[in-house]
Order: structure tokens, then C-alpha cells, then sequence
């Protein structure tokens, strides 16, 4: 009886491997399923989701204008202290003074893309951008202005 | 070199009883993490494990007092990162039961699948670096293959890949991908085809099974008194499922099996694994078919305030209960937050189980106890 167990727990041991040697094996000769990506070399043809939360832009029409406000909410709404926004007051043409922004610092560094400054955006002035590849040598590159120069704020926005 | 004599003369100078002092990690790859496990050993036999943290405390919960109940959310990612969508579930649910919400039926759908596919992403990590622990490096990449699948849906839907925060009191933060339930669909018939995979590869080997079976066994008992929670107590018969203890969001509308094993050794612990996995899909395709329409967030006031008083919520991680514990004086920060961590009381567990047993079985018992250390340190 002794003899029969070892040869049956033999068979069932080198029987259980070569199951899995077989799986294996599958994969070895059909290499059209295996998914890697070569991730540098795809640069060109790589898509990231459309919602992909990689940094925090403002977007700006063809005029150079955007729709941020100035109201800090966003400063508010974020838990870190990353954005930081100085206003300043404009002369309109009918010589009234209206606030405005003067720079929208943002500081990448110290972000954590959970989103909270854009849900909190009355005028959707900012937005997520799929951009990942955000490496660089010197720190204070990090820290962005994110208004454009001589950029204004769009007509009819209050 | 050492020959024989000289590493016997050296025990003599160990200690009383000859032991020898390992430390293992806190880089240790076995230990998936700053764990460091310091090992007293006498000969090949564990005789003591002392665990050390505190390698990466970010003192999450003094983080928590100081931010709004809308900004506290996003920190619990970070504990448990492989289950952040159920730590934000938790907190959410929370602030919700504090300020007596109502969550839209949307929003409870979309939370539970989500919940769910989180849970398979963790569990199918969980069997590729376990198994890659025993030393068998493929099962791994053919782990992640699907959990590929689960991570392009969150990426869809909630623009990230690991750490969501997608989830908001009284709902989500944006409505789901138009695609969502087609990349959901395509992933359980994916899964379907290719869970029969890690069977063939992992759970009928030989070696797998004899480096498993009997090793580590945990009592009803000791899995009771110690604290330990999710498939690891389940795995010694002791019923712990949130989900059907105390159901939240769409967990009361679907049906579902608590999967219970009565060995308590690590081979059960694995299996427990394994069938939880197709549990959730079981809920995943129960739900699918039929998210309700309407809002996706309730109306809330813009600054969140708690009444006053003390607000307790638990919910099933992936890796077991996780309680959330806020004091509240009615202001917009919580005056205390506790969170309680399943990882921990597993962790606590290890010395009492893996005691006696050989250096090398305390990779299987480690590896199936499912520990995340940035869940146990915060």
C-alpha cells in the first residue's frame, strides 16, 4: 500500500506541473496575447483617458482669454495649499474697477490630483490634463503660473 | 568560508539558549513594504516575531483634523491604496450618516460595483505577488493582465489609477464613463475565461499546496480575541462580512455568499481568496444591467459641518473591516478621527501563529495574512 500512495502522490505532483508547464507553454507560442506595452518607444501612439488627472491647466480661448474669476474658491477647496492666487484690479473701459487675477500659482510639487479645486470651480476656469511626464532636474520648475501673459478674463464672466 | 566548527563555536556567544537575531526587511521583498519583522530564530525555528513600525507614519489622523470633511477623503487613499475606493466609500458614508444625507440610487449602484472591482483588483495582486513570494514568477503577470483591465475602468471613469478619490459625500464626484458598463461586461467575460488560469497554474500545484496546507493555522478562537477581520478570519470559520452584518450602499439588494472555510491554515486562507473573487463578480453582474438613472450627487450645502456627537461607520475592505471613528463638535473639521485598520489586528496575529514554525513557512503565512503596510503604520 505504502508503494501504491507514492506513486500515486508522484503522479499527481509531477501530473499538477506539467498542467501548469502547459499554460505556460501556450503563452511562449502564441505571442500575439501578450498585451506589454513598450512604453517609451509608443510614445507617438500612446492614448490616456480623456479624464486622466495628471495636472491642473487653464485653458485659454484663441483671444488669450480665460474664465477664471478670482474667487478663490479653488485655494479654498484645496487640502494642501497648492494653488495660490494673487488679484489685482483692472480699469474697464468705463473706468470702474474690476478684480481680477493677477498670477494663478500652482505648484505641481506639491499636488495631489484628487480634483477637489476643479469641482469647486464656479466658472470651470480649470481642468485636468492627461499629462503625466512631469520629471524634472530643478524643483522650482514645478511651480507654474498658469494664466498665460496678457491673458484677460472672457467677456461676460462675473 | 566557515566550516562546521567554527559556526558552532559562534552560537555560544548568541545567547543563553543559542538564538540567533534576524531582521527582516524593512527592505525586504518578501515583506511588500517598510514591514520589519524582527525574527528570533533557534536554529531554523521561529521561536519570537516582533514586528517594528512607524517606516512610514504620515500620521494620517492629526492630518484629518485639520482638513474639511470634503478634503479628508482623499488622505484615506493613501492607507490602504489597494482598496482606496472603499476607504473613501467609509469615509463618505460617514459624513453622510453624520449630516443625514440622502445618497441618490445612481450613486449607491456605481459606489457598490466599484467597490466590488476594487476588491478583485486587490485580491488578484494579492495572488500574484503571494504566489510570487512561494517562488512562482508567472502566475504574477497573468494577475495583473486582468488587474490591467479593472485599473483602464477606474482610469475611464474616475481619472486615476490607483488613488481615485472619486467617491463624495452624498454621491460621486462626476457621472460614470459613457463606456463603463461595455469595459465592465468585456472584463467579467475576460475574467470568467481566464480565472480557470490561476487554478490550472496555481491552486492544483504541488508545491503550492505542500508549502501551504497546514501551515499557519489560526483557531476560531485566537482569529476572535485577536481582532482579526476579512478572509483571514473567515478563513477559520469565524463569519465577519460586513457586507451582510451591516449592509451600505446596494450591498441589502444583492445576493451573495459569505464565503467561510473552516482548515485556518493558508491554503484556506487562499481559497477564501480565490471565491471571494467570484463573488464579487456574481454582484458586479446583479448590478451592471441595472444602475439607475437620475443625479449622480445630492444637493449638499458647500461647506460640509457634522452634527455633534460621535459618528462610527464600518465598512469590508479587501483586506477586512475597516471602522472610521469621528468626534464631532459641530464644526467644519472633526475634533477626532480614529480609523481602525484590519491590517493591524492581522499583523498582531502573525507572532501567535507563525510561532514554532520554519523560517521558510513564514513567507506563506505572511504572504496570506494580505498585509499593506501604509494601512497598518498611517
Amino acid at each position: 500500500m505504502f508503494l501504491k500512495d507514492y506513486i500515486v502522490d508522484v503522479y499527481k505532483g509531477v501530473s499538477s506541473l506539467l498542467k501548469g508547464m502547459r499554460k505556460t507553454g501556450y503563452y511562449f507560442t502564441h505571442s500575439k496575447e501578450i498585451i506589454t506595452e513598450q512604453y517609451p518607444d509608443n510614445r507617438a501612439t500612446l492614448k490616456l483617458a480623456d479624464r486622466f488627472k495628471g495636472e491642473v491647466v487653464m485653458p485659454h480661448d484663441e483671444n488669450n482669454e480665460h474664465t477664471c474669476t478670482g474667487c478663490t474658491a479653488c485655494e479654498l477647496a484645496c487640502p494642501n495649499g497648492t494653488i495660490k492666487i494673487i488679484t489685482k484690479f483692472d480699469i474697464t473701459p468705463e473706468g470702474k474697477k474690476k478684480k481680477a487675477i493677477d498670477a494663478f500659482i500652482y505648484r505641481l510639487e506639491m499636488c495631489t490630483l484628487c480634483n477637489l479645486c476643479v469641482a469647486a470651480c464656479p466658472s470651470d476656469a480649470i481642468k485636468m490634463a492627461p499629462n503625466f511626464e512631469h520629471s524634472v532636474f530643478d524643483r522650482s520648475k514645478l511651480t507654474k503660473i498658469l494664466n498665460k501673459p496678457g491673458s484677460k478674463i472672457k467677456e461676460g464672466i462675473e | 568560508m566557515y566550516n562546521q566548527t567554527e559556526i558552532i563555536k559562534d552560537t555560544t556567544e548568541l545567547g543563553p539558549e543559542g538564538e540567533l537575531v534576524v531582521n527582516m526587511g524593512p527592505q525586504h521583498p518578501a515583506t511588500h513594504g517598510v514591514l520589519h519583522l524582527v525574527v528570533t530564530l533557534n536554529g531554523e525555528t521561529i521561536k519570537k516575531i516582533e514586528p517594528h513600525l512607524g517606516y512610514i507614519h504620515r500620521s494620517i489622523e492629526k492630518m484629518c483634523e485639520s482638513l474639511t470633511y470634503r478634503q479628508f477623503i482623499y488622505v484615506t487613499s493613501r492607507m490602504d491604496y489597494l482598496s482606496s475606493h472603499i476607504n473613501n466609500t467609509a469615509c463618505a458614508l460617514l459624513v453622510e450618516k453624520g449630516m443625514q444625507i440622502e445618497v441618490p440610487e445612481r450613486a449607491k449602484v456605481v459606489r457598490t460595483i466599484l467597490n466590488e472591482l476594487t476588491r478583485i483588483a486587490s485580491h488578484e495582486l494579492w495572488i500574484g505577488a503571494m504566489a510570487m513570494d512561494l517562488g512562482a514568477f508567472t502566475p504574477f503577470f497573468y494577475a495583473f493582465r486582468e488587474r490591467e483591465m479593472i485599473t483602464e475602468i477606474m482610469e475611464d471613469t474616475c481619472g486615476a489609477r490607483l488613488t481615485m478619490n472619486y467617491i463624495v459625500p452624498s454621491g460621486l464626484m462626476y457621472d460614470i464613463h459613457p463606456e463603463f458598463q461595455t469595459k465592465v461586461k468585456a472584463f467579467i467575460k475576460q475574467f470568467k475565461e481566464k480565472v480557470t488560469e490561476y487554478e490550472d497554474l496555481v491552486t492544483g500545484n504541488i508545491i503550492f499546496q505542500s508549502r501551504t496546507k497546514g501551515v499557519g493555522v489560526l483557531t476560531p478562537e485566537d482569529a476572535i480575541s485577536y481582532g482579526c477581520s476579512g478572509p483571514v478570519a473567515r478563513a477559520s470559520g469565524v463569519s465577519c462580512d460586513m457586507r451582510k452584518i451591516a449592509p451600505y450602499d446596494a450591498y441589502d439588494k444583492v445576493e451573495f455568499d459569505e464565503i467561510i472555510e473552516t482548515a485556518g491554515d493558508s491554503f484556506a486562507r487562499y481559497m477564501v481568496r480565490v471565491k471571494e473573487m467570484n463573488q464579487s463578480i456574481r454582484i458586479i453582474e446583479q448590478l451592471i444591467d441595472n444602475i439607475p438613472e437620475g443625479d449622480f450627487v445630492g444637493k449638499t450645502k458647500n461647506v460640509l459641518k457634522l452634527n455633534k456627537g460621535e459618528f462610527y461607520q464600518r465598512v469590508e475592505t479587501a483586506r477586512g473591516e475597516l471602522g472610521v471613528y469621528v468626534v464631532s463638535e459641530g464644526g467644519t473639521t472633526p475634533y477626532r478621527i480614529k480609523f481602525r485598520s484590519p491590517g493591524f489586528s492581522n499583523l498582531s496575529v502573525l507572532d501567535h501563529i507563525a510561532n514554532g514554525s520554519k523560517i521558510g513557512d513564514l513567507m506563506a503565512t505572511m504572504g496570506t495574512l494580505d498585509l499593506v503596510i501604509p494601512d497598518i503604520d498611517r
